[in-house]
């Protein structure tokens, strides 16, 4: 077992864990934070995709030891004081989350695409999604939702 | 089967020096790991033999991209994501910010290490054939020193390479001099981002009037390592692009390759058309080159 600590959406964390267990396994079963999803475990989905010191990472393969000091941000960090992010909002009102499994990780997904391009172009946000798969909605509503929030310019200024 | 993860130990060492005496002294004990993009993905499916892993993901020392007398230097521990990031790879080896953007998609990209993606060795990987037709040398470091090695010497075989148990990749050394070469480089997948490759064709050329002065093919998936095609290289320095030998031209270059192909059958696709493809891939450069 090992010892690790990170700082996870603004909260210092402390978890006592076999160090190879995923970082994914950590959130939901010691962590009890069930946003973030199991897809493939194989890096190939994006459903369990975080944040790490602001990048977006596949959850599934990162061992537990590997997160020690890191700033991690996970779909329960996205929302602040009770409000949902404007992407989350987007989403919500444009028809970009059907089931849900994929969700948490598209919004991450959409976030590090808005931090990067806050404009971005068609072809831009077909390659900062292209790691996340949608079985439900063929992605249209997904772009939507994405530009909108592009129009929104939810991340001006931070 | 999933892996049960209590059978399994991974410590970070505190220092390069302190990982490099840990190999050296059970030298095959351990498997290094760094962004975990192909290790845990074994894990999850039951196959990651090794039951003690080393930790290297932490050493900024690995994690550089430089320029240096007329090269660029790349640390192991530099990501896809610090590739595609650079102005001056963007500039000078613009086939390696290409194959850089499509290893995996963003967030494999943002963990996943031109290192590991050496070391693993496979004969689909990305970046290797672009590394080979630019002439990359390799940087290998134990706690016994430094070695260099062409990087046309590094494979061995099926996941066979150079790198002795007690070694990393240290970084690769790419020479800036491609400036005036036509380049260029295809990935045939099922699908953009994150598919491994069916086949892969990287090259560079120089030519002289319609001549091909210079010619260097590197591929993925074509045999049971990533190959410098050398009987095609051979076969074409010196051809012609004029419109009455271009055909001619385009046999030659095609039917060297097959030789040098040897493709298999799996999952992803057949033999037969990896060989036809990758041919197919070749014709398409040279056509480029005769414009």
């Amino acid at each position: 077992m090992s010892k690790v600590q990170f700082l996870l959406n603004g909260q210092q964390q402390s978890v006592e864990v076999p160090p190879m267990k995923r970082l994914l396994d950590v959130l939901r079963e010691d962590l009890r934070l069930t946003g973030t999803k199991e897809g493939c475990g194989e890096g190939e989905c994006g459903a369990c995709a975080v944040l790490m010191n602001g990048e977006l990472v596949n959850s599934c393969l990162i061992p537990a030891l590997q997160a020690e000091g890191t700033r991690l941000c996970t779909i329960e960090g996205v929302s602040t004081d009770g409000h949902l992010h404007p992407i989350q909002q987007c989403f919500l009102e444009r028809g970009g989350a059907q089931c849900g499994i994929c969700t948490p990780g598209m919004i991450l997904a959409t976030h590090q695409l808005l931090d990067k391009y806050p404009n971005p172009t068609m072809e831009q946000i077909q390659e900062g999604l292209g790691g996340n798969l949608c079985r439900c909605t063929g992605y249209m509503r997904i772009f939507e939702s994405v530009q909108e929030a592009a129009a929104l310019n939810p991340l001006a200024g931070k | 089967m999933r892996s049960d993860v209590t059978e399994y130990e991974l410590s970070a060492p505190a220092t390069l020096q302190e990982m490099l005496s840990l190999l050296a002294a059970e030298p095959g004990k351990y498997t290094p790991i760094a962004g975990g993009t192909e290790l845990m993905v074994a894990l999850g499916v039951g196959r990651l033999q090794s039951r003690s892993l080393l930790s290297l993901q932490h050493f900024q020392e690995l994690r550089f991209l430089r320029e240096e007398d007329g090269h660029v230097v790349i640390g192991a521990n530099t990501t896809f994501t610090d590739l595609r990031r650079s102005a001056l790879i963007a500039e000078h080896l613009p086939l390696l910010a290409q194959s850089a953007s499509w290893t995996g998609a963003i967030a494999n990209q943002n963990r996943g290490t031109l290192g590991g993606n050496i070391v693993n060795a496979s004969p689909a990987a990305d970046n290797p054939p672009v590394l080979l037709v630019y002439g990359a040398s390799i940087t290998l470091i134990s706690a016994s020193g430094m070695r260099t090695l062409d990087y046309n010497d590094f494979h061995l075989g099926y996941k066979k390479t150079q790198l002795r148990a007690d070694e990393l990749v240290h970084s690769v050394r790419i020479p800036l001099a491609y400036q005036g070469y036509r380049q260029y480089i295809r990935k045939v997948g099922t699908r953009n981002a994150l598919a491994i490759s069916k086949i892969a064709l990287a090259g560079i050329a120089r030519t002289e009037g319609t001549r091909i002065a210079e010619i260097r093919l590197g591929a993925a998936s074509l045999t049971d390592r990533p190959i410098r095609c050398l009987a095609a290289e051979k076969a074409l320095t010196g051809a012609s692009l004029a419109a009455d030998s271009l055909e001619a031209t385009l046999q030659a270059g095609r039917a060297a390759l097959a030789m040098e192909a040897k493709p298999i059958d799996d999952i992803r696709s057949t033999a037969r058309y990896r060989s036809a493809v990758a041919e197919n891939l070749l014709e398409e450069f040279l056509r480029s080159l005769a414009e």
